[in-house]
This record gives structure tokens, sequence and C-alpha cells, in this order.
């Protein structure tokens, strides 16, 4: 991996680093429940691009089986108390 | 970070690999930045769609271009997840937006008010609508 490419996916992982830590002030700091709920979503995709970036620092396949997973679960999980907030009830 | 890698791949692939990711990267950060700086929810809920629109794809191109040049042959597994995402993005936003209005709405907050029989489920002053008794009409939406 040339110096190119490696310091490329550091400063990648740095971004994605800040990005998160911007996600998780919010998902602390935010005033309303709704806030805390985007900014989870904005978390979990932050960390789904995390780690396809690993996987191409490992030259692993692995990950992508990972990033789906953090992809579907986190769907799942955002809708599912979105729709708590609208109704008070996951499945009416 | 560890040294082995199957391949080592010509400067062009490693030099497009590079800039695909930190584009991806910045979008995304970008992208959280504006939760950070953003005052109200109803702007915050446009900004982390940035990082889920472009810096997914930027992301998903790199990925594409690192491990074909890896494994000699087309590599797509990456675009089930870009499509997943292109999918359940907007509907993530859209049941966020339903239960802010809703929310807002209930504790007067200054948001539009629903029209009589709108789809959000509330009647003129912001109270659950209750649902309509089979055989009655619905009243629409001017």
């Amino acid at each position: 991996m040339t110096p190119v490419l490696l310091w490329g996916l550091k400063a990648a992982l740095f971004l994605l680093a800040i990005a998160m830590l911007c996600a998780l002030f919010r998902l602390l700091a935010g005033p309303s429940a709704q806030d805390r709920v985007m900014a989870l979503d904005c978390l979990y995709i932050n960390g789904m691009l995390m780690m396809l970036v690993l996987g191409i620092v490992y030259a692993s396949n692995v990950y992508f089986e990972a990033a789906m997973l953090v992809a579907l679960f986190g769907f799942v999980s955002s809708t599912a108390i979105a729709k708590f907030l609208l109704r008070g009830e996951v499945i009416e | 970070m560890p040294e082995f890698v199957a391949v080592p791949l010509p400067l062009w692939a490693e030099i497009v690999t590079a800039v695909f990711a930190v584009v991806g990267a910045a979008f995304a950060a970008i992208g959280s930045f504006g939760l950070v700086r953003m005052p109200t929810f109803f702007r915050r809920i446009h900004t982390p769609t940035l990082g889920a629109t472009a810096g997914v794809w930027c992301m998903t191109l790199a990925t594409i271009v690192y491990f074909s040049m890896q494994g000699a042959n087309l590599f797509l597994h990456a675009v089930l997840i870009t499509l997943f995402i292109a999918l359940t993005a907007p509907v993530t936003t859209i049941f966020l937006m339903r239960a802010a209005l809703f929310r807002e709405r209930q504790k007067d907050g200054d948001v539009p008010q629903a029209h009589p029989g709108d789809e959000l489920g509330l009647d003129g002053e912001g109270r659950p609508r209750q649902p309509p008794q089979r055989g009655t009409s619905v009243p629409t939406p001017d």
C-alpha cells in the first residue's frame, strides 16, 4: 500500500471520526427526542461508511457483510423509534 | 495499520480510491457538522442527507475501484448497500418529519396547521383525527 492510499484512508477515517463526534454531540445534547433519533440515524450511516473504509484498509470482504447489517438494523431501529414518536405505538 | 495487501495495485487505482474515500468522508463530515450548526430541527433534518447520498456513493465507488483491481473482476457488493441506503433513508426522514410535525403541533409550536383530513392523522386543531366511520365520506383537502 503506497503512502497515497495509506494517508488517504487515514484522512478518511479521521473525517468520519469527526462526523461521528458531531452526530454524538447532537445525540447527547439534542433538545427533543426527534433530534436524538435523527442523530442516531446519522451516526449509524457514518459508522457504516467507516466500516467500508476499514474494509479497504484490511483488504477484507467481511466488512461488507457487517456494513450491510449495520445499514439494515439502523433503518429498522430508526423507523421503529420514529413510528413510536408519531403514534405512541410501534405496530398498531 | 497492517501491511498485508493481496495484490499491489497500480498507482492510478490507489489515487482514485484515496480521492473517492476522502471526498466521501468529507461529505459525511460536512453533513454531520450541519447537525451541530443548524439551529432548529427542521433545518437540521436536511443536512445528514448529504452523507447518506453523496458520501455513500463516493465510498461505494472507492470500494468498487479497489476491490475490482484486487480481484480482477467487477466487485459490486457495495452497490447493494448503496441501493439499500438510497431506498431507506427517505423513509426514515419522512417518518421523522411526520413525528416532529405531530409533536410540535401537540406543543402548539410554530408549524403550519394540518388540513382537515390530510394524511398526517390530525384534524384542523392539531388533535389526532378519529378514523372515519364506514360508509361516510372522508373530507378531502382543498
